[in-house]
């Protein structure tokens, strides 16, 4: 066992502990650790959108806009940041309340802008992509009638899985698609039919739930990584 | 014009980034190419202002003397010492900064997402009951790609995880996919809807 | 109450520190378990392969430190394969608690395999706007990213001085914690064809099958396990496959304990029913 003589693994091991009281119960050392990070975190997103947005993409630009201005060179394409720039501040009239309907005007222009990406986009890969592999796989149908032939000329239980998985899969699809179909009531054959979703909806939620299990385990097991390793020396 | 100049603006920003996916004339990819930028520069604002309303939440409680007013000031001093030492020092790989980010924001914010390992376990161990045919359906899918998504192929064979792989790739993949084309679907309408002024909840309150 | 219900109402604390054990101790006493490769996390890794030496590899590190755990150990794997390769990474970050990651991820593993900065690796940090971003990337770097992280002009990088957009890219690969691979998906690779592959959290594995199937993903890490898998596979075992015991003894657990609940809640129900009767 080598215990860590750098302060700031102490540090960190410390912070660990104490989000990890919680556990136990709601205490103060919790509460400092969540107020600490909501602040370290707010004050890490400032100075990277700084650095990383405002300098290179708005700042430098005006900066070389500016300087070939004044030094005679005439407008340059640099400049046209200032739109944006202008833009951006009025958003920021959000804060004071007097003059917070001044923010509409940059919110319309960003929200409408992604909405119209959004709309060709989306319908390209949600939609026309997701109908098509439905259907196909790649340039082969997936309702294969030969998959199925082959299962009856030389049946086997490998052999059955391939021959019913496309089948099987495109009704997933639709039954799952009639069970989100509100506009007509659940009865008789839609009913049926939107049952048989469900029944693929479980099974797609169950997946998910499995998954989900392994995910927050994996974050258990890294942290405890850290502790055992890194702080206690314990593992290698 | 506090409400009507704001849908215009949304209304035509949504006609030009639309249309210009089917223009590959070079005007129309230089107006697109500006945009992106524009976007980014506007966004990055948007962002910004985010921060500011934290800061100003937090600014208020100790003002007021309110509830936990005392961990208000924690989280100004850890906002503090970020931007001090960020636009002090820098960021880069070895910057107080990036020491700060390391040692103290991972540290916390993954171990605040691990705090749910503890809690999947009691979860599955309270509530998760095989009450109906369904129920039993998602527990049984459940327990399949749990055990077969982890290496227990030495003891039990391969047929564990293979049978994990094909739940995944057909049943589950139709199931996601259908959810995958109803949200494309709203999406789309709800894009449509904000572009054409029909939805207008993102204007806010007042005048 | 009888033993089952006394059993039902356990208080939680308990299941929580069986939990910590059943972690600690395969953590230092390891089992050993031999992991196997899956179709989506081997797609990936041929994937790499296929690409010529020399050609440059998009890595976006797209979150943040919530979901390191289970995304960094599979960045690290995949920045190694690149490396071995001789494929110059492009790193890139859409996620603003990323750069701080990506540039400890770059920084260890250039440093491990003796990278230099400009003409094996370039990190052009964080832009906002996901879709906006990826778009741009399609028309030409300079749009959203003038410099790098460190305010290098790109024009002053080697590196970037032979890639323009995504014609001039091989593969794109990103590792998200949140619904990145969804723009990845529809704004690069729908608009210019680009080649894509996602790593993710094991929570969002299952719901990017879809995508595999319609080979809008040429392939998928999810989770710690694919980080196990694709280590295997470049034969270089870290935290991924060291973690893989730990995971297989808390399945175990979870699954027990649903089966004990399930058990436990019909014999109180059988119970009531007698009292009722």
């Amino acid at each position: 066992m080598h215990i860590s003589t750098d302060i700031w693994i102490w540090i960190a091991a410390i912070l660990t502990l104490c989000i990890y009281s919680f556990l136990y119960k709601d205490n103060p050392f919790y509460k400092f650790a969540e107020h600490l990070l909501v602040g370290v975190s707010a004050g890490y997103f400032f100075v990277i959108y700084f650095w990383n947005l405002v300098v290179p993409n708005l700042l430098t630009p005006l900066k070389n806009g500016f300087g070939t201005l004044f030094s005679g060179g005439g407008f340059t394409g640099d400049l046209a940041a200032l739109v944006p720039g202008i833009l951006g501040l009025i958003i920021l009239t959000r804060l004071i309340p007097k003059i917070a309907w001044m923010s509409r005007w940059a919110i319309g222009f960003y929200f409408g802008a992604f909405q119209g990406l959004t709309i060709t986009g989306y319908m390209q890969a949600y939609i026309l992509a997701q109908i098509y592999g439905t259907f196909m796989k790649g340039n082969n149908p997936v309702f294969s009638v030969a998959l199925i032939g082959s299962f009856f000329s030389d049946p086997g239980w490998g052999k059955i899985l391939l021959a019913v998985s496309g089948p099987l899969m495109i009704l997933g699809v639709i039954c799952t698609l009639t069970y989100f179909f509100f506009s007509k009531e659940h009865k008789g054959f839609v009913g049926g039919v939107a049952k048989i979703g469900i029944v693929f909806l479980m099974i797609g939620f169950g997946a998910s739930f499995g998954y989900t299990v392994m995910a927050r385990v994996s974050l258990l097991i890294g942290r405890l990584q850290f502790l055992l390793r890194d702080w206690l020396g314990v593992i290698s | 014009m506090r409400r009507e100049l704001p849908l215009a603006i949304c209304f035509i920003m949504g006609i030009i980034m639309t249309v210009q996916f089917f223009i590959p004339h070079r005007h129309s990819q230089w107006l697109f190419d500006n945009m992106l930028k524009w976007l980014i520069i506007v966004l990055t604002f948007a962002m910004i202002l985010g921060i500011g309303n934290l800061v100003k939440l937090h600014i208020q409680k100790v003002q007021h003397r309110r509830r936990d007013w005392l961990y208000s000031i924690v989280a100004l001093f850890g906002i503090s010492a970020s931007l001090i030492t960020g636009f002090g020092w820098g960021i880069e790989a070895d910057s107080p900064f990036m020491v700060l980010f390391n040692y103290v924001q991972i540290p916390m914010q993954a171990t605040m997402f691990s705090l749910l390992a503890f809690y999947i376990a009691s979860a599955a161990f309270r509530t998760f009951r095989a009450r109906t045919v369904e129920a039993t359906l998602l527990l049984v899918a459940a327990v399949i790609v749990m055990l077969g998504r982890v290496p227990l192929e030495g003891i039990v064979g391969r047929w564990l995880p293979d049978l994990a792989e094909w739940i995944l790739d057909y049943p589950n993949m139709a199931a996601k996919r259908g959810i995958m084309i109803g949200i494309g679907l709203g999406a789309i309408s709800t894009a449509l809807k904000i572009i054409l002024g029909i939805e207008r909840s993102w204007l806010g309150g007042g005048d | 109450m009888n033993f089952y219900e006394k059993f039902l109402h356990i208080d939680r604390r308990y299941i929580f520190i069986f939990v910590a054990l059943r972690v600690i101790i395969p953590l230092v006493w390891p089992l050993g378990l031999a992991v196997t490769t899956s179709p989506p996390v081997e797609n990936v890794y041929n994937a790499v392969e296929e690409l010529a030496p020399g050609t440059p590899v998009l890595v976006s590190v797209d979150y943040d430190p919530s979901t390191q755990p289970e995304l960094s150990p599979m960045t690290i794997a995949v920045l190694r394969h690149c490396f071995a390769r001789d494929l110059p990474v492009i790193i890139t970050v859409l996620h603003p608690g990323g750069p701080g990651l990506a540039l400890e991820i770059s920084d260890r593993i250039s440093k491990e395999v003796g990278a230099v900065y400009g003409e094996d690796y370039v990190f052009l940090g964080y832009k906002v706007g996901s879709s906006a971003v990826i778009l741009s990337i399609g028309q030409d770097f300079h749009v959203s990213f003038p410099a790098d992280y460190f305010n290098t002009p790109i024009d002053e990088i080697p590196l970037m001085k032979k890639v323009k957009n995504y014609n001039d890219i091989g593969l794109v690969i990103t590792m998200s914690g949140s619904t990145y691979p969804d723009a990845w998906v529809a704004f690069a690779h729908e608009r210019y064809g680009q080649k894509l592959a996602a790593g993710v959290t094991a929570v969002m594995a299952a719901d990017y099958y879809p995508y595999l199937q319609t080979g809008q993903l040429v392939g998928l890490i999810g989770g710690l396990k694919g980080a196990a898998e694709y280590e295997k596979l470049i034969n270089r075992p870290d935290d991924g496959l060291k973690g893989m015991d730990a995971q297989t003894i808390v399945h175990l657990f979870v699954v027990l304990m649903i089966l004990l609940g399930n058990i436990a809640f019909l014999f109180v129900q059988r119970a009531k029913k007698r009292e009722a009767a």
